[in-house]
């Protein structure tokens, strides 16, 4: 292992970093996109619910590797031209968001409905009871299925491997194809995706500890 | 003008026929009090006068506006019409403070300042000043549901709506709410509409009795003629022999 560190740390560190930065840009966009999806399934305009119900039934319901590969072919070839890092972003991002959008979409049910009736009695409009009153107390609730959708999101960032993302993963398989020393090479990618994803289990463990001080 | 008009109001959940002929005017006010067994339709038609359930045919008229008109905003009417529900329904991320403040400053935006003065006027008024900074859930059921008067208060609305205020409570927290209700009915112009099963409240502070049974208006009496006198309606006279013995 020592050997594997020392000879192709600056490999490592690049894939490392590679995989931090799908990871930071997947998270964010996946949330954003997967709470859009989410409110929208719980609207009661019944077209913008058949659409947040139908973006996420399609791409839960596919292979992450064929919705990246979908990006990192079909696209390159019908329209412009896309990265493979790029392609299996984006791809982490939408497969990711159908997850998220299920999850917050649960967390928005499980508000009492009581709330929504009590903002609305007091004369706030649906989208100031959403966005004061019943999303901060949806995002409480999920806050620990968030968490294992976020250290999925980063454990399946290993597919840019095979689009050439030149992520961990991407070079590991290079470190061991080129040293043969493939126990030692996958031992210490598995150590750094554990480097990433212990803090973050941790740290969702924290915000679950303080939101849940607030109240009781 | 009326406060509240109901005109031939109808209203189904499904096949099931909740509201059958409504025809009810309260005037500004007024103190109306609604009884009845329950799956009467008592909650239904109180709910309807602010639009958390729609109606399905007739004429709904509140503070000047038809609100079974789809044209109508109803954040409008809501306003004016404030409502304290049976579980109370207190903004459970939010301070009692925050619970107060939040709707005046976005629906109205009144002043920072002059919101916070208000705000802990009314906490006085309901004597909970010093759970300003406490959480909902902190609250007993009695201190809660003071707070959610206050809040609806904190709208200066010119209507109350109260559904089954007492009912989630505890014997020995009635009476607290009960007092700031009847503080609001005697101090105020202000109309209530107060579905409850409190006969002592109706008998103190109420104008008007009104007696609902199988989603229908079966007795509109003033208070006098409703205890004093006799329903004339038997199934209210059965009702009312049956709530005064308990």
């Amino acid at each position: 292992m020592i050997n594997i560190i020392s000879n192709h740390w600056q490999t490592l560190l690049y894939g490392l970093g590679q995989t931090l930065l799908c990871s930071i840009l997947a998270l964010f966009f996946s949330l954003v996109i997967g709470s859009l999806f989410a409110i929208m399934e719980v609207l009661p305009n019944k077209i913008a619910h058949t659409i947040g119900r139908a973006y996420v039934e399609l791409f839960r319901n596919i292979p992450l590797l064929v919705v990246t590969m979908f990006f990192y072919i079909v696209i390159p070839k019908f329209f412009f031209q896309i990265s493979g890092f790029a392609a299996g972003t984006i791809g982490l991002t939408i497969y990711t968001s159908a997850f998220i959008a299920e999850t917050v979409r649960a967390g928005i049910q499980s508000v009492d409905t009581g709330q929504m009736e009590g903002s609305r009695a007091n004369g706030m409009t649906y989208w100031q009871a959403m966005r004061y009153i019943v999303l901060p107390q949806a995002f409480k609730i999920v806050i620990p299925p968030l968490g294992n959708q976020f250290i999925n999101l980063v454990k399946n960032s290993s597919v840019l491997a095979f689009v050439a993302g030149f992520d961990l993963m991407y070079e590991g398989n290079t470190i061991a194809s080129t040293t043969f020393d493939t126990i030692n090479s996958y031992l210490v990618v598995g150590v750094l995706y554990l480097i990433i994803t212990m803090p973050l289990s941790y740290y969702m463990r924290y915000l679950e500890k303080k939101s849940n001080r607030g109240v009781n | 003008m009326s406060m509240i008009e109901f005109q031939d109001v109808e209203k189904y959940y499904g096949d099931f026929h909740a509201l059958k002929d409504i025809n009810l005017k309260i005037e500004a006010g007024e103190t109306v009090v609604l009884i009845g067994p329950s799956g009467s339709g008592k909650s239904t038609l109180i709910r309807t006068v602010n639009g958390l359930e729609r109606i399905n045919s007739g004429k709904l008229i509140v503070n000047g506006r038809d609100i079974a008109d789809k044209k109508t905003d109803m954040n409008k009417t809501r306003k004016n019409v404030g409502m304290v529900f049976q579980h109370f329904n207190l903004y459970n991320n939010k301070t009692v403070l925050e619970n107060i403040m939040l709707a005046p400053r976005l629906v109205l935006g009144r002043d920072e300042a002059e919101n916070k003065k208000l705000a802990m006027e009314l906490l006085e008024k309901v004597g909970l000043a010093d759970k300003a900074e406490s959480m909902p859930a902190m609250l007993s059921g009695g201190q809660a549901q003071r707070i959610a008067i206050a809040r609806s208060l904190a709208m200066q609305p010119k209507c109350i709506l109260f559904d089954e205020p007492t009912s989630a409570l505890d014997p020995e927290m009635i009476d607290d709410v009960l007092n700031v209700m009847k503080d609001i009915a005697r101090d105020s112009s202000m109309t209530m509409l107060v579905v409850t099963h409190e006969m002592g409240f109706a008998r103190e502070v109420g104008d008007r009795v009104i007696f609902m049974a199988d989603g229908q208006i079966l007795e509109d009496d003033t208070k006098e003629k409703f205890f004093d006198g006799e329903p004339t309606n038997e199934r209210a006279r059965q009702f009312l022999s049956k709530i005064i013995k308990h």
